[in-house]
C-alpha cells in the first residue's frame, strides 16, 4: 500500500507495509542515512526524529502512524534552537564517534523548542533516553546550556 | 565518510556517490602507492630514493602520508580507524605542525589497507591496525617526517620559482614567503611544482618549543561538523545500486553449528531474496532491512549443539573460585618470598574479586558492506584491523588479499570489538556475498540483539589477592588472577604468549605499578567456550581494580593517607607519582572531606598503554545508589599533541568505565547469554554521568602515548574506594551491588 509522509517539508510517497518502521523507510527508501538504527526497542535514541515536532522513536514508530504529519530528520532541522544545538555542538566539540549525535541533537532541539532554558533537572530528564557510549555527556550538557545562551529571545518556533 | 563539504556531503547521504568517490579515492592513491612513490615513510634504513614524488600537470603533491592539492586542502592520509578517539584531529595536528600549514586547510582521509605502508609500527609494521591506545604514539615521527619532507619540497619549489635561496624563505599558516624578494604563495599555487623536486633524504624537524599547533588548547575537530549535521557515513550508511542488506541468525550457543535449515517460510516472507548457509550462521538476505529480519524471523534452524558450550556464568564463577584456590598454573612474576612477608605482616588484607563478561555495545552495531566481481571484493566497513580484515575476506571469497579493497569508514565506537582476528562481522559478509554469487552488493547488519548476544567480551575474570605491610614498611603482594586468555588460539599467540603466559590476561599487575619486594603473581587460563576480546583496556580493567581497592585498604589497615601511602611506594615510578600528586591538589585532597550525607573520596592511579592516569572520585551513596558527583583526573600522555581530545578521551573513558562499575554485567544460563538490548545490558546515561570532570595534563617532554584506553582503569577503584571511605563497604565485585556488599559484610 501506499504511505505519503511529509518529510522534511516535502511529500513523499511510498509503497512499503504500514508496519514498517519509520526508521527503515527513511533510511532504506527515502536515503535519510543521517537518523541511526541503535536498538530497534526505543532504548538508546539514536532514531530520534521529531513527529510534528516532538522528539520520536523512529525505530519502533510504524510508518504508517507518521502519514499525514510533518516527520524532521537530521538532514531538514532548520528551527532556531536546531541551529543553535548544532552551533553548539561544533563550538565545543562534542562528537567522538558521532554516531548518537543525530539523535541527541534532535532530543536536544525538541527540548530546547519547549524549554528555551532547561536546567540540569529538566536536560537529565529529556536526554535521559539518548544513549551515548562514547560519553560525551559532559559537552552534551555544556553544549545544550550554550545552545539556550544564544537562542534568540523570541520564542521558539516548531520543527 | 571523511571531512568533506556539505553539499558533497549530502549528494554521498542521497546515495548518490558513495561508492565512486571512495572508489576514486582508493584507486589515485593505490595507483600512486604502487608506483614506487613512498615518500613520507622515512624509516631508518629504508629512505626513499630521491625522484620526483609526482608527476601530474595540475599536479598535487601526493605523497602516502600527504597530500597537498591546487585547492591549497592539505589531505593526511589515516592508517588509523577513527572510532571517536580523534585520530582524524591527532594526526592531522602532527603534520600541521611540521608543514607549518594552517589549521583550516586541514582534511583526512582514511588510508587504504596495505603493509608495509600503513603497518602499525607499534606492533612490528606488519599489520594495518588500530589498537592498544598506539595510533598517536606510532604516527608521531613518521608523521612528522611527512609535514617536514612536505614543507621542504614546498620550500624548494618556492626557491626554485624565485630564484631565492631556501633558508630565506619562510614558512607559516599555509603561506610559503620570501621577504627580500616580496614574493609569496599558497601551498596550493606551489603544489605542482613540489611534486617536481627531488624528496629530500633528510629533513629537519621542529624543536618541541617552537611547537604552534601541537598542544594548542583548542584545535578544532575535523569531523565535528559531519557528526554535528548527520552527514557523517559510517558502514551503516552505505547505499550502492541494487544493494541488499543480510542479517544472520547464528547459533544460541557459542560453538554450535547449523544442522538443518527449513527456509521455506523465510523465503516466503515479502522482499526476502534468499536465504543462505555460511560459516557463521545462515543469512537472510532482503531488499531493504524490514523484510531481511522478517524472513529472519520465519527463518527455521535446528543446531547441532554437540560442542557448544552450555555452562552458565553461576557454574563458571564458581568453578573459577576453586581454581583460585587450588594449585598453581602459570607463575607470571615472582620476587623475594611474599608467603613468608605475609605470614609475618602486620597488616594484611586479603579478598576475592569477580568480574562480569562485558559486551562492548558500541552505537553503531556491528555492519560492512561487500561488493564482490569475479576477481574483485570490496569491503565498506569501519575496520580496525585493515590488513588481517582484508586477509579474512580474501579467505572467504576465495581471492588472495591484494584483490580486496578495504574502504576504512568512520566506526560508530568500537572500544576493541570490531578487532578481532578473525574480522567476523568482515568475513561474514564476505561470505554471504560469495554464497550469493556476488549476484548483488550485499550490507550485513547487526541488530543489537546480535551484538549484545554475540560473545567476543570482555573475559569473566576472579581474582585472589593478599597484601601486608611488614614491620619495616614494605609490602608484599600474592596474587592468582583466573580468566580466559584473549590472544590463545589467535594468529597473534605465537608472537604474543611467552612461557604459557598471555600479556593482556595480567597486564598492570601490582609487582609492575609499585615498589614492591615481596610479590607472587600467577595466572590460571580455565578453557571456556564463549568467547572474549580485549575490551577498552583490556587486562587492565580489572588487574587496576583489584590492585587499588587492595592498596587502599592497605592504607587504611595502616592507619595511613590513600594518597601519601601510595606515594610512599612509589619512588621508581615518578609518572605514577607525579600524576597521583597533581590530581591530589586539584581535588583538594589536603583539605577535610565533609562525609555528611552519605559522601565519600576515594583515589586510584594506573599505567596503561604508556600512558598514567591519576583520579579522585567523590560520590554520594543514598540507600543502595552511588552516584559519581565529581571526577578530578590527571594525566601523563607525555607530549600533549591536542589536549582538547585528550580531554574528552578522559571524559569518555571515565563514563565507559563507570559504566561497566555501575552496570555492567553478561551472564549466562546453561551457555545461552541473558541480556539482549539495552534494558538488560544497561549502560551510562547522561543522569548518571558526574556533572563536573576536571581533566589536567602533566606537563611533558616525552614522545606521546596514548589516550583512548587509559582513563578508564581508575575509575571503578576510585569510586570502591569512596565508597569505602563513605560507609566501610567493601566493593570486590563488579557492577557494584551495594546492598550484596553489605548482605556478604553482615
Amino acid at each position: 500500500m501506499s504511505i505519503k509522509l511529509t518529510v522534511n517539508g516535502a511529500a513523499r510517497e511510498l509503497e512499503v507495509p504500514p508496519d514498517m518502521p519509520l526508521l527503515w523507510a527513511l533510511r532504506d527508501h527515502l536515503q535519510l542515512t543521517g537518523t541511526k538504527f541503535g536498538c530497534g526497542m526505543a532504548l538508546c535514541g539514536a532514531c530520534t526524529v521529531h513527529i510534528d515536532g516532538q522528539a520520536t522513536r523512529s525505530c519502533v514508530t510504524p510508518v504508517a502512524a507518521a502519514q499525514g504529519r510533518q516527520v524532521t530528520t537530521i538532514e531538514g532541522l532548520a528551527t532556531p534552537a536546531g541551529h543553535a544545538v548544532q552551533s553548539a555542538w561544533v563550538a565545543l566539540d562534542v562528537p567522538q564517534c558521532g554516531y548518537c549525535q543525530s539523535g541527541q541533537i534532535m532530543s536536544a532541539a525538541a527540548l530546547l523548542s519547549r524549554n528555551p532554558k532547561p536546567s540540569d533537572a529538566d536536560i537529565d530528564t529529556a536526554m535521559s533516553g539518548n544513549i551515548c557510549r562514547c560519553a560525551t555527556y559532559v559537552r552534551i550538557r555544556n553544549a545544550i546550556h550554550q545552545a539556550a545562551e544564544n537562542l534568540p529571545a523570541a520564542p521558539a518556533a516548531h520543527g | 565518510m571523511y571531512w568533506r563539504p556539505m553539499d558533497e556531503a549530502a549528494a554521498l547521504a542521497a546515495g548518490l556517490v558513495a561508492p565512486e568517490l571512495t572508489r576514486r579515492q582508493f584507486l589515485a592513491l593505490s595507483t600512486l602507492a604502487g608506483s614506487g612513490l613512498t615518500l613520507g615513510i622515512l624509516l631508518p634504513g629504508c629512505a626513499p630514493s630521491p625522484g620526483p614524488a609526482a608527476k601530474s600537470a595540475a599536479g598535487p603533491l601526493a605523497m602516502p602520508f600527504v597530500r597537498i592539492a591546487p585547492d591549497n586542502t592539505v589531505t593526511v592520509m589515516c592508517k588509523h580507524l577513527e572510532a571517536g578517539q580523534g585520530v582524524w584531529t591527532g594526526l592531522p595536528a602532527i603534520v600541521c605542525e611540521e608543514l607549518d600549514a594552517a589549521w583550516g586547510q586541514m582534511r583526512v582521509e582514511s588510508a587504504p589497507a596495505q603493509v608495509p605502508l600503513y603497518g602499525n609500527l607499534a606492533m612490528g609494521g606488519t599489520v594495518q591496525a588500530t589498537g592498544g591506545s598506539t595510533a598517536v604514539a606510532n604516527s608521531w615521527m613518521q608523521l612528522r617526517q611527512a609535514g617536514a619532507t612536505a614543507r621542504a619540497m614546498l620550500v624548494a619549489a618556492a626557491a626554485k620559482n624565485w630564484n631565492v635561496p631556501a633558508a630565506e624563505i619562510s614558512v607559516s599558516d599555509g603561506v610559503v614567503a620570501h621577504a627580500g624578494a616580496a614574493r609569496r604563495a599558497t601551498f596550493g599555487e606551489l603544489a605542482a611544482a613540489a611534486a617536481e623536486q627531488p624528496v629530500p633524504k633528510e629533513v629537519k624537524l621542529k624543536d618541541p618549543a617552537s611547537f604552534k599547533v601541537i598542544g594548542r588548547e583548542k584545535l578544532p575537530r575535523l569531523d565535528a561538523r559531519a557528526k554535528s549535521s548527520g552527514q557523517q557515513q559510517f558502514a551503516i550508511d552505505v547505499m550502492l545500486p541494487g544493494m541488499m542488506t543480510a542479517v544472520v541468525l547464528r547459533p544460541p550457543r557459542f560453538g554450535g553449528k547449523v544442522a538443518n535449515i527449513d527456509a521455506a517460510k523465510a523465503k516466503a516472507v515479502a522482499g526476502v531474496v534468499d536465504v543462505v548457509q555460511i560459516p557463521r550462521g545462515v543469512a537472510v538476505v532482503g531488499l531493504d532491512m524490514y523484510s531481511a529480519k522478517k524472513g529472519r524471523e520465519a527463518l527455521s534452524v535446528t543446531w547441532d549443539e554437540s560442542a557448544a558450550e552450555k555452562r552458565g556464568t553461576t557454574q563458571l564463577m564458581k568453578e573459577y573460585h576453586a581454581l583460585a584456590r587450588g594449585p598453581e598454573a602459570f607463575t607470571v612474576t615472582r620476587a623475594g618470598n611474599a608467603d613468608a612477608a605475609l605470614a609475618a605482616a602486620l597488616h594484611k588484607v586479603e579478598g576475592e574479586f569477580e568480574f562480569p563478561y562485558l559486551a562492548h555495545a558500541p552505537m553503531e552495531p556491528l555492519t560492512a558492506v561487500c561488493r564482490l566481481s569475479a576477481d574483485k571484493c570490496e569491503i565498506w566497513a569501519g575496520c580496525q584491523f585493515q590488513t588481517i580484515d582484508q586477509a579474512n575476506a580474501a579467505a572467504q571469497v576465495g581471492m588472495k588479499p591484494e584483490q580486496v579493497s578495504i574502504y576504512t569508514l568512520a566506526a560508530g565506537g568500537t572500544f576493541g570489538r570490531r578487532a578481532n582476528a578473525e574480522s567476523d562481522y568482515i568475513a561474514e559478509v564476505a561470505s554471504i556475498a560469495k554464497a550469493t554469487g556476488g549476484r548483488y552488493p550485499v550490507r550485513l547488519i547487526w541488530t543489537r540483539e546480535d551484538d549484545i548476544t554475540g560473545g567476543r567480551y570482555r573475559p569473566l575474570n576472579v581474582h585472589r589477592v593478599a597484601a601486608g605491610i611488614g614491620k619495616d614498611g614494605k609490602v608484599a603482594y600474592r596474587q592468582r588472577v583466573v580468566g580466559q586468555s584473549i590472544m590463545a588460539g589467535t594468529p597473534f599467540a605465537a608472537m604474543m604468549i611467552k612461557n604459557n603466559i598471555d600479556p593482556t590476561a595480567v597486564e598492570g599487575n601490582a609487582p609492575e605499578q609499585y615498589d614492591l619486594d615481596d610479590t607472587h603473581l600467577s595466572w590460571t587460563q580455565p578453557q571456556v567456550g564463549v568467547p572474549v576480546l580485549w575490551w577498552r583496556s583490556v587486562g587492565h580493567t580489572h588487574m587496576a581494580f583489584s590492585k587499588e581497592v587492595m592498596i587502599d585498604e592497605l592504607a587504611q589497615a595502616a592507619g595511613q593517607d590513600p594518597v601519601a601511602f601510595r606515594l610512599a611506594h612509589l619512588s621508581k615510578h615518578p609518572r605514577h607519582a607525579a600524576a597521583l600528586t597533581l590530581v591530589a591538589q586539584k581535588a583538594g585532597w589536603e583539605q577535610p572531606f565533609s562525609k555528611e550525607k552519605g559522601r565519600g573520596r576515594g583515589v586510584a592511579v594506573h599505567e596503561s598503554f604508556g600512558t598514567v592516569v591519576a583520579q579522585v572520585a567523590e560520590i554520594t551513596v543514598s540507600g543502595d545508589k552511588i552516584s559519581v558527583d565529581r571526577v578530578v583526573c590527571a594525566v601523563d600522555c607525555g607530549i600533549a599533541v591536542t589536549p582538547d581530545v585528550i580531554k574528552a578521551q578522559m571524559q569518555s573513558a571515565i563514563g565507559y568505565g563507570l559504566s561497566a562499575a555501575l552496570h555492567g554485567k553478561i551472564t549466562l544460563t546453561d551457555g545461552r547469554v541473558d541480556q539482549t538490548n539495552f534494558h538488560q545490558y544497561q549502560v551510562l546515561r547522561i543522569n548518571e554521568m558526574p556533572r563536573l570532570i576536571e581533566v589536567y595534563i602533566v606537563p611533558s617532554t616525552n614522545a606521546p602515548s596514548g589516550v583512548g584506553e587509559p582513563g578508564t582503569p581508575p575509575i571503578a577503584p576510585a569510586v570502591a574506594n569512596a565508597v569505602r571511605a563513605a560507609n566501610g563497604v567493601r566493593l570486590r565485585s563488579l557492577p557494584f551491588d551495594l546492598a550484596a556488599a553489605r548482605a556478604a559484610r553482615a
